[in-house]
Formats: structure tokens, C-alpha cells, sequence
């Protein structure tokens, strides 16, 4: 299935395990990724503190002759680059999981409610709760977690797919958006300004710490997502099929839609919610592989790619003042949306 | 087949006395509720006998003019609603949901930023503007292709377009902070210190929306049977439509001037009226006045008390409205995209 229309084939074998691609999504992961270093240097680079590439490289490698400029590369600059490519990763892989398990592009987190979800039980824990950022992570994973059982539970019994799932899911993530600007309202005034800062979604104020708990997160998650990559490939084929091949169908939905929903909460526990990656991601990456299910590692790599960007031009299109990267993925993930459903309702 | 039709249309008497006495007990609550909350019965002695207390102020002053406020934004909003799912039969119709009120919001904060002007008779225009090319733009990307506009294409349509008009908003904001201190409340949907400068300005539009809403009630009834049997009825298709959309332009666009953009009322409002009444738009056009009204006077209300502080009505709209949403999605089919 997925291996029809991709063009030339690759087989990597080495004792029982082999890797199947096709040279084009190899070439494109190759140039995103080649991409998504470029922006990365040149966020090294700008800020209110302008720093030369080549102070860039020296701060990186330990060797700066300039301590301010040094300071501001690795202590400042690197957390935030780093953690805009680790949530865009996550973000595009949890949304390519999404999409497979629902067989709709508009099955994605953010469309679907869980964003909002995870963003709610992260404010929980910011303002009634008051714990730290730790439990700020764990309130995120409980809201998704929370909001994606509920989604499932009244999508029943059609299960997780179709357009009542996206519907369902469009006002219960409504719902939790007033409850979220309430549970701002609430809050005590220095609660209230973190909370909202966190709400729009922005990297602003990321350092080393949570870049770190971010890192160990995804790296797990992403290493899950992999290993169950391939199985979710055979779920268009029918439950009976996948099933004859030795695939368990509802085992394998359930434990995507676990892992998608982890990778959602500690993404947005991190930055707070950040619209239409995960929606955008997997199709842009779908559409410039040429492959017909958008896989894992192009999504991530597209998904570093779109935050980052959105990250640059939050910080850049209005300086001195930064806009959160969240407004800049809106619009942009908007604008995507709107092409997509009217390229997609033109083909029917 | 005569008793049968009388009963029903006592039940639908019956139907609107109870929804008047609901609006009457919601402008009560709304007078009396707030930071210095009053007995009812002194509200009303003081509503007719204004004595110079600051109790008598406040009233007066502040909560009459935003109660009045309410009661027309909800009652526009409310029918806007119903003309709307009359006129796609289309129950996720909302002006909120396909992203009018949000395209409302976005002319006027650009007009806002590019000029520095101010008030609610500046607002109006681009308000109108801004409602009227985004509801044809959803239109236009909800009837792509060969199929014609499902309820759940142009819902969608709707989230998307307003998703990107949203974030838009939000940035233009952004950019100009100093302009835009006052604004914030109203791009949220607030009712907080709006009064009789914003009614007056808004009362003519709302009137000419509600007069063309009655005149076409019953050529949209028809329509609602299919074009094809409207037209055998003696309807003019594409003249109704064109007014119908006026009208609604004219409700949105005046309320979402007003107050800001509020999600959900002119969803929730007419699937209420049309369970109670049937579909009927000479019933549901005074049923969806009074229960709109009732509406955001309740979600306004609930808005100056649920929390320390007072939030956006709009919150407390989308807080009721969204539940309402996703009980009309799970029960109906939903056809395919």
C-alpha cells in the first residue's frame, strides 16, 4: 500500500531488520533538514544582541572571544532553537499519527480539541494548583488525555474517524477555550499574566530546563511513534486484513492515539498551544514526499521546520515587540487550512 | 384536522408567553446583578422611580443601558441565526461558527489601526464590509467543486477562515498596543460599558434586518422545501436569497460593531425555537427575539459573577453554545465531506 507511487526504492537491510524508502522523501528530508539548520543558525544570529555567524559557531564550540555574545547563543538563543524544532517535531509527528488513525487530514489535535484540552490541564495546574513545571507537563498530558477520551466517548459508537469526529471535536474544543479564558479571568494577577503569556503560545521565555525535559520526552515518544509506524500503514487495508497479517487493529489505534496525545500535552506544556503545525505538517510533508500516508520522520522534519520559521517571524515582523510564535502559526495554519479543503472539495 | 391545528397553534402561544416571562426575568437578573448586587423589587422601584441614590445611578446609568444593549445584540444575533439555517438548511449555521462575526472584527481593527478613528459609527461600516465579503468568501470555499455546501463543509469553511481571521486580528492588535488598550475586551465579545451611544447607532440596522426577516419569512419557508417547489410556489429564488443575506449582514454586522464578535447564540437559539415551535420562520422569527435576547442577557449576567474579575459575555456564550453544538453534530447525520 504505501509502497505504490513512490517512484525508485531504496532497501537498507542488515540482519533481519530493513528500511524501505523512496529516493524523493530521502532527497526532501534531506533538504529540510538542511533547511531547518539554516534557520537555526540564523536564529543564533539576530535578536535585540545581533551576533556574526562565525561568533555564532565559535560560542557554539566553546570558543567565543565575545562573552555576551556567547552567553546570549547558548544560554539564551539555543534553548529557544532547540525547543522549536523538539515541539514542531512533536507536534508534526503526533499529527501524522492523528491523520493515519483518523484517514482525515482534519483529524489533528489542534482541529480536534486536544490542544485546547491539554492547555486546560496545564492552566489547572498554573493557577489553581500553582505546581511547578513538572506539573504543569503532567496537567497538560491529563487534560489531552482527559479531552481525547472524552472526544471518543461521544463520537460513539462511529469510532474515531469521519466528519462527525472533527465536528464533535471543533465544539468540545470550543468549550474548552471559554472555560480556558475563564480559568485566566480567576486567577490572581501575577498567575494571570503567566497563564496568559503561556495561552498564545509562545516560545519567548524557554530555557535550558524545559528544553532538556522536552528533549528526553520526545526522544521516548518519537522512538514509540517509529515502532508502530509501520503497522498503522496497514490500517486502511480494514481491521480483518491488518488483523490477517498479524496487525491488532484497535490496539495499535489506541496506542497512537496515546503516544500522538503525550507528544500534544508535553509540546504544550512547554510553549502552550500552538495551532495548525500538526495539522499542516503531515500534509505538507505527505505532498512533497509524493507518498500517499505521510509517515514519521517528514512530518517531524516539517514540523521543526514550520516552528522555527514561525518562530523567527514572530520575533522579527513586528520588533521590538514579539509576537507569540502561536498567532504566526494561526495565521499562516489557517491560511494552509482554507487551500487545503478548497484544493481537496475541487477534486469531489 | 381543525382541532389539531388549533391545538398547536395555542401550544405555540403558549410557547412565546413563557419565552416573554424568561426575557422579562433575565432583564430583572441583568439589572440587579453586578458588583452591588440589589433586591429585584428594588431594582423596579428604583427603574420607576429614579431617586439620585448611587444605587439609582448605577442602574440608570450603567446596567439599563447594557441590559438594553444585550436585548438587542441577542435578539439580533438569535434571528441572524435562524434566516441563516433557513436559508442553507443547514442547522450548524452560526455567524460565529462560519466565521462572520470574526470577519466583522478583523475590517474594523484594520480600520482602527490604519486611521486611529474610533467609535461605534466608524466601526458600523466596516463592520457591514467586513461581514459581507466573509460570508460570501466561506460560501465560495464551502461550494467548491461539484457538490453544493453541506452543513458540514461550510462549518469547517467557517473554522478556517475564522482561524486565520482570528490570528490575523490578533496581530494587527499586537503590533499597535497603545491603540488597541480599550479594544481588547471588545475583540473577546463584551458588553462591558456599552450603552446608548452603541444602541442607537446600531437600532435603525437592526430594525431594517428585522423588517426584511418578517417580509421573506414566508418565502424562506417555502424555499425550505427545495428550490425547486419554492420556485413552483411563486417564490423569487435568488431575490430572497440576495435579501436574506442582507438581512443577516445587517444583524451581524451591527451587533459584532456593538459589542465585539459572541459565538454560538444564533446556533443555539434557533435550534431551541425550532424544537419548540417547528420550522415555521413567522414563529421562530419572535421566538428567536425573545430567547436570543434572553441568551446573552443570561451569558452576561453569569459574566459579571462567575468570577473575581468580570469576563467577556463571548466566553460565556461559547461556554453554553459549545455543548449545544456538539449535541446537534452527534444527533444528526452527518454526510460526508
Amino acid at each position: 500500500m504505501s509502497a505504490i507511487g513512490q517512484g525508485r526504492l531504496v532497501t537498507w537491510r542488515r540482519g533481519h531488520r530493513s528500511v524501505r524508502f523512496s529516493r524523493r522523501s530521502a532527497w526532501v528530508a534531506l533538504a529540510t533538514c538542511g533547511v531547518v539548520l539554516v534557520l537555526a543558525v540564523v536564529g543564533l544570529m539576530i535578536g535585540d544582541y545581533d551576533v556574526s555567524a562565525g561568533q555564532v559557531l565559535a560560542a557554539l564550540g566553546g570558543g567565543g572571544t565575545d562573552p555576551l555574545a556567547s552567553y546570549f547563543v547558548t544560554e539564551i538563543r539555543l534553548p529557544r532553537v532547540v525547543a522549536a524544532i523538539l515541539v514542531g517535531i512533536a507536534l508534526g509527528v503526533a499529527g501524522s499519527l492523528f491523520q493515519m488513525v483518523s484517514g482525515n487530514p482534519l483529524g489533528s489535535p489542534d482541529i480536534l480539541g486536544f490542544t485546547t484540552g491539554a492547555a486546560t490541564g496545564a492552566l489547572i495546574q498554573i493557577i489553581v494548583v500553582g505546581g511547578d513545571t513538572d506539573a504543569v507537563a503532567l496537567g497538560a498530558l491529563v487534560g489531552g488525555l482527559l479531552t481525547a477520551a472524552l472526544v471518543q466517548v461521544l463520537v460513539r459508537p462511529h469510532g474515531l474517524t469521519g466528519t462527525r469526529l472533527v465536528l464533535v471535536g471543533i465544539g468540545v474544543g470550543s468549550t474548552l477555550g471559554a472555560i480556558n479564558t475563564l480559568l485566566v479571568a480567576e486567577a490572581s494577577l501575577v498567575a494571570a499574566q503567566t497563564a496568559a503569556q503561556w495561552l498564545a503560545g509562545s516560545l519567548n521565555t524557554v530555557l535550558w530546563p524545559r528544553t532538556t525535559m522536552l528533549a528526553v520526552a520526545v526522544a521516548v515518544l518519537s522512538a514509540c511513534a517509529v515502532t508502530i509506524a509501520r503497522a498503522l500503514h496497514l490500517l486502511p487495508l480494514g481491521d480483518d486484513t491488518a488483523r490477517a497479517v498479524g496487525v491488532p487493529a484497535q490496539r495499535i489505534r489506541t496506542s497512537a492515539v496515546v503516544i500522538a496525545v503525550a507528544m500534544v500535552s508535553v509540546a504544550t506544556a512547554v510553549t502552550g498551544p500552538i495551532a495548525f503545525v500538526a495539522l499542516a505538517a503531515p500534509q505538507v510533508a505527505r505532498r512533497l514526499a509524493g507518498t500517499p500516508t505521510p509517515g514519521i520522520v517528514g512530518p517531524a522534519l516539517t514540523g521543526a521546520l514550520l516552528v522555527l520559521g514561525s518562530d523567527l517571524i514572530a520575533q522579527r515582523l513586528l520588533a521590538p515587540t514579539e509576537l507569540a510564535v502561536g498567532v504566526v502559526t494561526g495565521a499562516l495554519g489557517g491560511i494552509y487550512l482554507i487551500v487545503l479543503l478548497a484544493v481537496d472539495w475541487r477534486k469531489r | 384536522m381543525g382541532d389539531g391545528l388549533t391545538a398547536r397553534t395555542s401550544r405555540r402561544w403558549t410557547v412565546l408567553v413563557v419565552a416573554a416571562v424568561i426575557m422579562v426575568v433575565a432583564v430583572l437578573l441583568s439589572l440587579s446583578v453586578g458588583s452591588n448586587r440589589l433586591p429585584v423589587t428594588e431594582v423596579w422601584d428604583l427603574l420607576l422611580h429614579p431617586d439620585g441614590s448611587t444605587e439609582s445611578a448605577a442602574i440608570h446609568g450603567q446596567r439599563l443601558p447594557r441590559t438594553a444593549v444585550a436585548v438587542a445584540v441577542g435578539a439580533a444575533l438569535g434571528l441572524a441565526g435562524a434566516l441563516m439555517q433557513s436559508l442553507t438548511r443547514n442547522p450548524l449555521a452560526d455567524p460565529g461558527i462560519l466565521g462572520i462575526n470574526a470577519g466583522a472584527s478583523l475590517t474594523v481593527v484594520l480600520a482602527v489601526a490604519v486611521t486611529g478613528l474610533t467609535g461605534i459609527w466608524f466601526y458600523l461600516w466596516f463592520a457591514f464590509a467586513g461581514a459581507a465579503v466573509t460570508s460570501v468568501g466561506v460560501y465560495l470555499l464551502a461550494g467548491t467543486g461539484r457538490h453544493s455546501a453541506t452543513p458540514a463543509r461550510l462549518a469547517l469553511a467557517g473554522v478556517a477562515v475564522s482561524a486565520a481571521l482570528v490570528a490575523i486580528t490578533q496581530t494587527v492588535i499586537l503590533a499597535d498596543q497603545q491603540a488597541f488598550n480599550e479594544f481588547r475586551l471588545w475583540v473577546a465579545g463584551s458588553l462591558e460599558g456599552r450603552g446608548w451611544t452603541e444602541l442607537s447607532a446600531i437600532t435603525p440596522f437592526l430594525l431594517v434586518g428585522l423588517v426584511i426577516a418578517v417580509l421573506i419569512g414566508p418565502a424562506l419557508n417555502a424555499l425550505g422545501l427545495g428550490d425547486e417547489t419554492g420556485r413552483a410556489l411563486g417564490v423569487r429564488v435568488p431575490w430572497t436569497r440576495s435579501l436574506a443575506m442582507v438581512a443577516v449582514t445587517l444583524l451581524c454586522g451591527a451587533a459584532t460593531a456593538a459589542v465585539g464578535p459572541i459565538a454560538f447564540v444564533g446556533l443555539a437559539v434557533p435550534m431551541l425555537t425550532r424544537a419548540a415551535v417547528g420550522h415555521d420562520l413567522r414563529w421562530m422569527t419572535p421566538l428567536c427575539l425573545l430567547l436570543g435576547a434572553s441568551w446573552l442577557l443570561v451569558a452576561d449576567t453569569l459574566a459579571r459573577v462567575v468570577t473575581a474579575q468580570e469576563v467577556a459575555a463571548g466566553v460565556i456564550a461559547a461556554l453554553l453554545g459549545g455543548p449545544v453544538f456538539v449535541a446537534v453534530v452527534r444527533r444528526r447525520k452527518v454526510p460526508a465531506l
